[in-house]
């Protein structure tokens, strides 16, 4: 996912309003209308697949759906049975690929940004250009020629084969660029290098702990880039127990096609996997509203 | 990029270790050594060494596939014989074969059409509503905007996989909400997924997945907007819909144009969306969009020739589109750094 804006401002925090007379105040009925419907057009799936998770097979396809049942627990017990647990097993496989996809990918574009914007060098221009003519290939059209190089070195079908291209993000680059750029200044690596400190010491004790907010944006967005992607691991992934969850479901969904009875596994799947991101989702939601602002707002 | 020297981390240690940590700057200390002509040992290669792990990511897997599928976009095999046995099928060199057989291909523009009208529907919807709902949040006589804000932003944690099942369910007449109401009220709705509907299908899952990441990063842009600008308007009696109109959208137009580019180039790579929904609906082929087609010849097809042709065709397109853009805002958003 990109987010790049062409804001280059640095954030100004927007001065507190003074305050204005009550009359001036007064909710405005059709404005919040408004923002209730999207909202409620935003939940709706969301509503729906908690209550339909919770029927049986039977009810799916007979009860209205905004009704409630009873069979949640039967129905994960189910897909936890289903092939000896392979939905969880798809479950920690996305975790691996996003968690420490992301992770990798934010400490590479700690470095490469960290270099960019505190040191001059030779062919630095260059450098960066390259590398953000990356932000703009479009990734899923690499899936093709990737899986065909990993396929020469007989990786595909493996865990590397989702992981590695996953690593690289030019945006991620770009992005702890810009943090480094802002956030720490040129006085305070001097400092440390007077001190004694040698290149790699300053880098890691002086500027990780200031870009760490800009990290921490750069991890979520590219966790999400890749629990979103499907092409790649669709691609290079043949085993099912590789799978991570968007795939797995997928290739469930397609199986319900003929057996109607899949398709309780499928809403349950799908509850399931949203539920822990969503979770993290609300708990970061501070984080992210922060984090995006600063993010998108120097970008 | 060179270890500390062992005499080093004694010092350090005594002198500044947790200086760095502290959030506001000190000030540099007047004696320090001149900027520039330090020769520290490792200062010369030290960026390279930290630009490397990147450098040899990229070159891995971005520039190598990049140019490799340039490479097989010229090429084609030639079948001797029957096909049979080793050596009767040999990769030769095919011109630009490829491109014109690519482009001219009905099966191609069918998709490229399709796109083209996808994206008509999806990013001006998703994007108005993104700026409607970044206006709201931003005024202050709505109400419930945080609770507005989360619900909306929320199915960007929702990948497009498990947002195109939600959304197939809820499509499908037998497990819909909406049918099931319909049928009781006896109408008879056409399924969403005839193949006059089926596009709008598929756009809603868009507009629905991307109207909250766009509505954030609005927001965002309006939030930094200093508040005088229009107060003084708002003391002279301008509404709220005349300051939005006036003032606040001509100030995120920059992030509007960001976010229209990025959509766009979104929508030429649909793919995850209608392939998840393809076993609920008849109405979307193998090549309903150019992603898909170049999937199909890949994979189904085995003509990898074709399909690293169409990819090059669907990325200089891209290519065309963003750098056009980039242009237009590269002035502004490297100037921060250069002094």
């Amino acid at each position: 996912m990109t987010a790049v804006t062409a804001r280059p401002d640095v954030v100004v925090p927007r001065a507190p309003r003074p305050s204005t007379p009550p009359s001036r105040m007064r909710p405005s009925a059709p404005a919040t209308a408004i923002l209730l419907v999207g909202a409620a057009y935003c939940l709706l799936p969301v509503v729906w697949v908690v209550l339909a998770a919770s029927k049986s097979p039977a009810e799916l396809f007979s009860t209205l759906t905004f009704v409630p049942s009873v069979h949640l627990f039967d129905n994960i017990a189910e897909l936890s049975a289903y092939r000896q647990g392979l939905f969880w097993r798809w479950m920690l496989n996305t975790a691996l690929y996003a968690g420490v996809g992301a992770a990798l990918s934010a400490v590479v574009s700690a470095m490469a940004g960290y270099a960019l914007a505190k040191y001059s060098f030779r062919g630095k221009t260059t450098v960066f250009n390259v590398l953000l003519a990356g932000v703009l290939v479009p990734g899923v059209i690499l899936a093709i020629p990737q899986y065909l190089l990993l396929a020469q070195v007989g990786l595909t079908n493996t865990y590397w084969s989702v992981l590695l291209p996953s690593i690289i993000s030019p945006y991620g680059i770009y992005l702890a660029r810009i943090y480094a750029a802002a956030a720490i200044p040129d006085e305070i690596v001097e400092a440390a290098r007077t001190d004694g400190a040698g290149e790699l010491r300053t880098f890691v004790q002086v500027a990780i702990p200031m870009m760490t907010p800009g990290l921490v944006t750069i991890f979520l967005f590219q966790f999400v880039a890749i629990w979103n992607n499907f092409m790649l691991p669709y691609i290079m992934l043949g085993d099912d127990r590789l799978f991570p969850l968007t795939v797995g479901l997928s290739g469930l969904l397609n199986q319900g096609a003929s057996q109607p009875a899949m398709y309780t596994l499928v809403v349950t799947g799908a509850l399931l996997s949203i539920v822990p991101l969503v979770a993290l989702f609300l708990l970061l939601q501070r984080f992210w509203q922060v984090d995006l602002a600063a993010g998108a707002v120097k970008a | 990029m060179t270890e500390p020297r062992p005499q080093d981390a004694p010092r350090r240690r005594a002198t500044g270790a947790r200086r760095p940590a502290s959030a506001p700057a000190p000030e540099p200390p007047s004696t320090r050594a001149p900027r520039r002509g330090v020769a520290r040992f490792g200062r010369q290669s030290a960026p390279w060494a930290f630009l490397a792990p990147a450098v040899v990511l990229f070159a891995l897997f971005l520039a190598a596939p990049i140019g490799y599928s340039v490479y097989l976009s010229f090429r084609t095999e030639k079948v001797s014989g029957l096909g049979l046995g080793s050596g009767s099928r040999q990769e030769v060199w095919n011109g630009a074969a490829n491109y014109v057989s690519a482009v001219a291909d009905p099966e191609f523009l069918a998709s490229v059409g399709r796109v083209a009208l996808y994206g008509l529907i999806v990013v001006p919807v998703m994007l108005g509503s993104a700026l409607l709902f970044a206006l709201l949040l931003d005024a202050r006589r709505t109400r419930a905007r945080r609770f507005g804000r989360i619900a909306i932003f929320l199915p960007y944690a929702v990948p497009a996989v498990i947002s195109s099942l939600l959304w197939g369910f809820l499509y499908l007449p037998g497990v819909s909400p909406f049918y099931w109401v319909f049928e009781r009220l006896g109408w008879s709705v056409p399924s969403l997924f005839s193949s006059n509907l089926v596009m709008f299908a598929v756009a809603n899952i868009a507009i629905w997945g991307g109207i909250g990441f766009n509505m954030v990063v609005i927001y965002t842009s309006l939030r930094s907007i200093p508040s005088e600008l229009y107060e003084a308007a708002e003391l002279d009696g301008a509404s709220q819909v005349g300051i939005a109109w006036r003032i606040k959208i001509p100030i995120v137009v920059p992030s509007i144009i960001m976010t229209f580019v990025f959509s766009m180039i979104a929508t030429l790579q649909v793919f995850a969306e209608p392939t998840t929904l393809r076993p609920l609906s008849n109405s979307i082929s193998t090549t309903w969009t150019p992603l898909m087609k170049v999937y199909r010849d890949a994979f189904t097809r085995g003509d990898l020739y074709s399909a690293a042709a169409t990819s090059v065709v669907i990325a200089v397109a891209t290519f065309v589109i963003s750098f056009g853009f980039l242009r237009l805002v590269q002035a502004r958003a490297f100037g921060q750094e250069e002094r």
